[in-house]
């Protein structure tokens, strides 16, 4: 995992390195400094050597200036390696989601995702820039420190050949067991933002039902979970270091009776006891250190983890078996297809759909809601991949096509409009980024958007809000038509897209859709039969199978859910 | 949807500090405890320190065994002491942080319950969850480790410094000069990384609100071909953002350095002015050897405390942004008058004086003027009445403020003038929760939890029985589709239902308001994803369930509201129009042409 992390080091690895030594010789100077202060008191006061005291003075101030440099170096460099590999693992993140067919955004949730985008990482970052200088120092002490206290005395180094284990136990206990409970607590947080993610987009629901004290009882519950999870993982977490205490006294006091004994027969000096001590302090705060990171570093494998999810996972819509074709009429042809959304599925959506759409025909859809009438058109571009049978372009299997040029061909106004933050402009440029303002006004035009952007107050220019929200519903229905056939299509789906455009508007666009694109194959969803009954072939579906293809007459005369639908709506206008 | 207003800067740290002590202050035992057993363990390791001289002079140089027995046992036993208390304190200090932390988030959720809407209108998603996730947690892992931490250290630093004054009072004149000195440093370097942390919060929410926008954009961006142009964006904001971060943390991790450094310059100072002092005689080596033990010891606890200034400081401005959504102001009910029940089928309004009048679902406006945005009126000067068992339709294009009025009925926003009377009373009069409870609304926008079918449909009435439920759900025509789900009504649903239709979405809501069962039925589009041979389906149904009732129906399809008692054509916020259909159609006016619109059909 961790290997696997670093690998997005990148052009940043160097740095790692840079802050690496830095930190290295940082220590190492640290280490001179006592040792430059020890000869100021046995040969300066002893000698009574002014001039050698300011000397070795001298001596320790540029030790302490080189130390400050390479801290700062190593501050620097570590900042630059730990969000260098953290923007690194973002853009490997976002560009594999990009890559994501919807069953895999299915499979997460978009709030995840960004999660995994960005506090993940940043836990990562932060773990990295703030691990680096204690895992490079701790070992760094430890084995100078180790080496010193061996050359002192290396029958009484052999307690810490005692302590050593029993502490690295006591980690490794601490670590394996904490790292479930971490798990769990990760558990209980997604239950509790869960619930305050609910409330804060039903509020109004909450509100108008009056179940504030409901809600309230609920997230008690989860929050209460909350606490429990994490007061077992931390309390655990936390024992780390009273088990270094323990330990680290446990070793001062076998010293200082083994080495008590030692200097009674005389095996050694009481300075050399003195200094032995000091080291053994010094180990065991490397060691400390180093337990601090495996914590550290046992907390964001978590987020890791998440991380390595996205960039593991296997995309299922991909380009195997594309070869250098375009869509050169628009001809489809659907032989036998099944599908369903997730393979364990029991049901299919669709089932045995057959169907031959003509190139520049116009295709009615119309059917029940949960009929999969979306489905059906959404295979089309491969927004996700038929479960069996054939799905034909121009004779051809849409696997076959590379995707950007399959998707280029097809237009496809959804359902559910998403304009995005930026002018009226940009994101009609989205159809084709170098449209000129002649391309632009004629698509409005065909699209029945013209009128009101001209009576907008910054016509083109004009803000759209994240989502669109500054034109309504019907407006952002025309902007995304017009958008779809900047595209230049060969295939235009409209899936529902003009239920909030008032009829008579409707009408005109279905007219200049005609007159102006005669040659693009346009497949249309409804729910109001006036939308469809000028098209050449009309289909009706229920729970994903086809109960009748005609022109509006055929299926009028012979069609009974047809029939139905049609005298719901004529009905409603007739009285 | 999390688009970020820009990172505010904290202002008020002293409130927050107070804030924060209040909600300690309910675990103030178990705090003193911990204080106490920090000074336990804190005590402990200095004594260990202090006592080994003694230990080596009188008992192992003169070779003393038992005496040294006898010692070691002696700091055996403090030792172990010490350890203990680190270990119960550290225990204890979870408790007590996972304690407050809980409360400070049931507190939070209790609060947003009862803010007005007008405030989720004002405040995206994202940042209102970042109270909950983000600084929540700063609280927390601060209080987990610096709390005690800041005791430990403060200990350790008096603690030593007044060693020094002991010692020597000039020299410990040079300690302290660098302890200044290193404050001033932590102070300004503080500073300094805080406003590129101020712009890193910044970028970092403004890569959250793209990656949000696309993710949630994916269909047409692929449909687009989009993916090209997107990630340039990304990784222009993406560099951005590493430049930003990568200053911010490279000035606040050389404080850590710089602090080292200093101490060591502490150090030779003093081993300099040291020497030259034990050389004139003015001070004896076994001084000298323990001041510069303790001139090495005074940067630990000021290094330690570095370390935790980030938590605390990051920590505090969470607190700050969590205890200022808790002072935002509730919603105001100042109303008195209750909702009661009389028998099984009737409820009556009661004031305070024990008066009842009857609920009857009797609506009117009078001269009704509001605006979400002072200055902006989305409704102007409306007057209408609904009697009760009326269904009375809202037509009219998107903006013209259908939704606002149902908005008002129910006090999700307040008037700025005019009057809205319920059975003859002022609303503002009728405690808010009551009002609500006597009206059932299906809104635009389904909303579902994460929960069983059941469970959603009962949300109308928590008590309703199993047969109620299933009794709803046929009125609302969605029976069928339920049956047909694997686990039928115990199917479960996450994220608001994503695995349902818009449609079958709708049918559920419809049905949750069957299930509540109340005197005032509001439906705003609540069909409008619905096929129209369902709508007719349901429309039996909902018959069935207005019956009796008063209805108020927004809808985008005329066949939908035809059948009104009243149809009120709204535009500008202003009534165009109102009269029955057949009024209206012989009217010719805005009614008449919509309704050509549709009439094309034939």
């Amino acid at each position: 995992m961790l290997r696997r992390i670093f690998s997005y080091s990148g052009k940043y690895k160097k740095y790692f390195v840079f802050a690496a030594l830095c930190i290295t010789a940082e220590s190492l100077f640290e280490l001179l400094i006592p040792l430059i202060m020890a000869d100021i008191v046995d040969v300066g006061v002893v000698t009574g050597d002014r001039a050698y005291i300011f000397r070795q003075g001298g001596l320790m101030v540029t030790a302490a200036l080189a130390a400050l440099l390479l801290g700062i170096g190593s501050a620097r460099f570590a900042a630059v390696a730990g969000q260098g590999i953290g923007a690194n693992l973002r853009e490997a993140e976002y560009a594999k989601l990009q890559q994501f067919s919807f069953a895999n955004v299915d499979h997460f949730q978009i709030s995840s995702l960004v999660t995994r985008m960005t506090s993940d990482v940043t836990n990562i970052q932060n773990s990295i820039s703030g691990g680096m200088r204690p895992a490079c120092r701790g070992p760094v002490m430890l084995i100078a420190a180790t080496g010193v206290a061996f050359s002192i005395n290396g029958e009484l180094a052999v307690v810490f050949l005692v302590a050593l284990p029993v502490l690295a136990a006591c980690l490794w206990l601490i670590i394996t067991h904490v790292r479930p409970l971490y798990a769990k607590m990760q558990g209980a947080i997604d239950l509790v933002n869960r619930i305050i993610q609910e409330n804060l987009t039903a509020v109004r629901v909450v509100k108008a039902y009056v179940r504030g004290d409901h809600e309230i009882e609920k997230f008690n519950e989860v929050n209460t979970n909350l606490q429990t999870q994490s007061e077992r993982a931390f309390k655990l977490a936390m024992t780390n270091m009273a088990a270094m205490q323990f330990v680290m006294y446990g070793t001062i006091l076998s010293i200082l009776w083994f080495g008590g004994r030692m200097i009674d027969t005389g095996g050694m000096q009481v300075g050399e006891l003195t200094g032995f001590l000091s080291y053994v302090l010094q180990i065991l705060n490397s060691l400390m250190m180093i337990s601090n990171i495996f914590l550290m570093l046992t907390r964001s494998l978590a987020s890791g983890k998440r991380i390595v999810e996205i960039l593991d996972e296997e995309i299922d819509i991909t380009e195997d078996q594309a070869e250098d074709i375009r869509v050169e009429k628009g001809e489809i042809e659907f032989r036998h297809v099944w599908f369903k959304y997730k393979a364990e599925a029991e049901e299919y959506v669709l089932s045995d759909i057959d169907l031959h759409i003509r190139a520049g025909q116009t295709i009615g859809i119309v059917g029940q809601t949960g009929s999969a009438k979306t489905t059906l058109v959404q295979l089309i571009p491969r927004l996700y991949d038929i479960s069996s049978g054939e799905l034909l372009i121009d004779g051809i299997p849409v696997q076959k096509y590379p995707l950007k040029h399959l998707r280029d061909s097809i237009a496809m106004v959804l359902q559910k409009n998403t304009l995005f933050s930026g002018t009226l402009r940009e994101n009609l440029l989205w159809g084709d980024k170098d449209a000129s303002q002649k391309e632009i006004e004629e698509a409005c035009r065909i699209a029945g958007a013209d009128e009101f952007i001209g009576r907008l107050e910054k016509g083109y220019d004009t803000e759209m809000g994240q989502g669109g929200v500054n034109v309504s519903g019907g407006q952002k229905q025309r902007i995304c038509i017009a958008r779809a056939l900047l595209k230049k299509p060969k295939v235009l789906i409209m899936d529902d897209s003009t239920s909030a455009v008032d009829t008579a508007t409707e009408a005109r666009i279905r007219e200049g859709l005609a007159e102006k694109l005669p040659g693009v194959t346009k497949i249309i969803i409804a729910q109001r039969i006036s939308s469809v009954r000028h098209a050449d072939q009309i289909v009706v579906l229920e729970e994903g199978k086809i109960r009748g293809i005609g022109t509006h007459e055929e299926l009028l005369e012979g069609n009974e859910i047809y029939q139905e639908i049609y005298d719901s709506q004529k009905e409603g206008a007739d009285l | 949807m999390a688009r970020y207003t820009g990172y505010k800067r904290p202002k008020n740290t002293k409130k927050a500090l107070e804030e924060l002590f209040r909600y300690m202050g309910y675990h103030k035992w178990l705090l003193l405890i911990v204080a106490l057993l920090v000074l336990i363990s804190t005590g402990a390791n200095v004594a260990g320190t202090y006592l080994l001289k003694p230990v080596i002079n009188d008992f192992i140089l003169p070779g003393d065994i038992r005496g040294l027995i006898c010692a070691l046992a002696g700091m055996g036993i403090m030792y172990f002491c010490g350890a203990l208390s680190t270990f119960g304190y550290n225990r204890l200090m979870v408790k007590t942080s996972q304690k407050v932390v809980g409360d400070i988030r049931r507190d939070l959720f209790a609060h947003v319950q009862k803010l007005p809407l007008k405030y989720f209108d004002a405040n995206t998603h994202g940042e209102l969850m970042s109270r909950f996730t983000n600084d929540v947690d700063t609280v927390q892992e601060a209080l987990n480790n610096s709390f005690t931490s800041v005791i430990q250290n403060s200990l350790t630093l008096a603690g030593t410094v007044i060693m020094l004054i002991v010692l020597d009072r000039g020299m410990a004149l040079i300690v302290i000069g660098f302890l200044l000195i290193m404050f001033a440093f932590i102070k300004w370097n503080g500073k300094r990384s805080k406003a590129y942390y101020d712009r890193q919060q910044e970028y970092l929410a403004g890569i959250n609100g793209f990656a949000e926008e696309m993710v949630a954009g994916q269909k047409v961006e692929k449909i687009f071909n989009h993916e090209e142009e997107d990630m340039k964006v990304f990784r222009e904001k993406n560099e951005a953002l590493r430049k930003v971060s990568t200053k911010a943390l490279a000035y606040s991790s050389m404080m850590i350095p710089s602090i080292v450094s200093l101490s060591y310059g502490c150090y030779a100072v003093s081993a300099c002015a040291g020497g030259l002092l034990a050389i004139a005689g003015r001070l004896d080596l076994g001084t000298l050897a323990a001041y510069l033990v303790y001139v090495r010891q005074s940067a630990m606890p000021l290094n330690q405390f570095t370390q935790q200034v980030n938590f605390i400081l990051s920590a505090l401005a969470g607190a700050e942004r969590i205890f200022e959504m808790m002072e935002e102001e509730p919603e105001t009910d100042e109303g008195t008058v209750r909702l009661v029940r009389v028998d099984r089928r009737q409820y009556a309004w009661e004031d305070e004086a024990g008066n009842r009048t009857l609920l009857r679902g009797d609506v009117r406006f009078e001269n009704v003027v509001f605006g979400y945005v002072p200055g902006k009126k989305v409704l102007d000067g409306i007057s209408l009445y609904a009697k009760p068992g009326q269904k009375i339709a809202f037509v009219g294009s998107t903006g013209a403020g259908k939704t606002t009025i149902i908005n008002l009925i129910n006090r999700f926003y307040e008037i700025e003038s005019g009057k809205i009377l319920y059975d003859g009373i002022d609303i503002r009069k009728i405690r808010k929760d009551d009002l609500r409870r006597s009206l059932a609304m299906v809104i635009q926008d389904t909303h579902l939890f994460t929960g069983t079918i059941a469970d959603n449909i009962r949300y109308g009435r928590l008590d309703a029985t199993d047969e109620e439920v299933v009794k709803a759900a046929k009125l609302a025509n969605a029976d069928s589709f339920i049956r047909r789900l694997p686990d039928g009504y115990k199917t479960m649903l996450y994220s608001d239902g994503s695995n349902l239709s818009q449609g079958q979405r709708q049918l559920l809501a419809i049905a949750r308001a069957a299930v509540a069962h109340p005197p005032v039925l509001i439906l705003d589009e609540a069909t409008s994803s619905v096929d129209t041979r369902t709508e007719r389906l349901i429309e039996k149904g909902m018959d069935a369930i207005m019956e009796g009732r008063t209805v108020f129906v927004i809808a985008h399809r005329l066949s939908t509201v035809r059948n009104s008692k009243a149809i009120m054509v709204l535009e500008h916020g202003k009534i165009l129009e109102r009269g029955n259909h057949e009024e209206l159609l012989a009217e010719k006016g805005r009614y008449y042409q919509l309704y050509n619109g549709m009439y094309e059909l034939e």
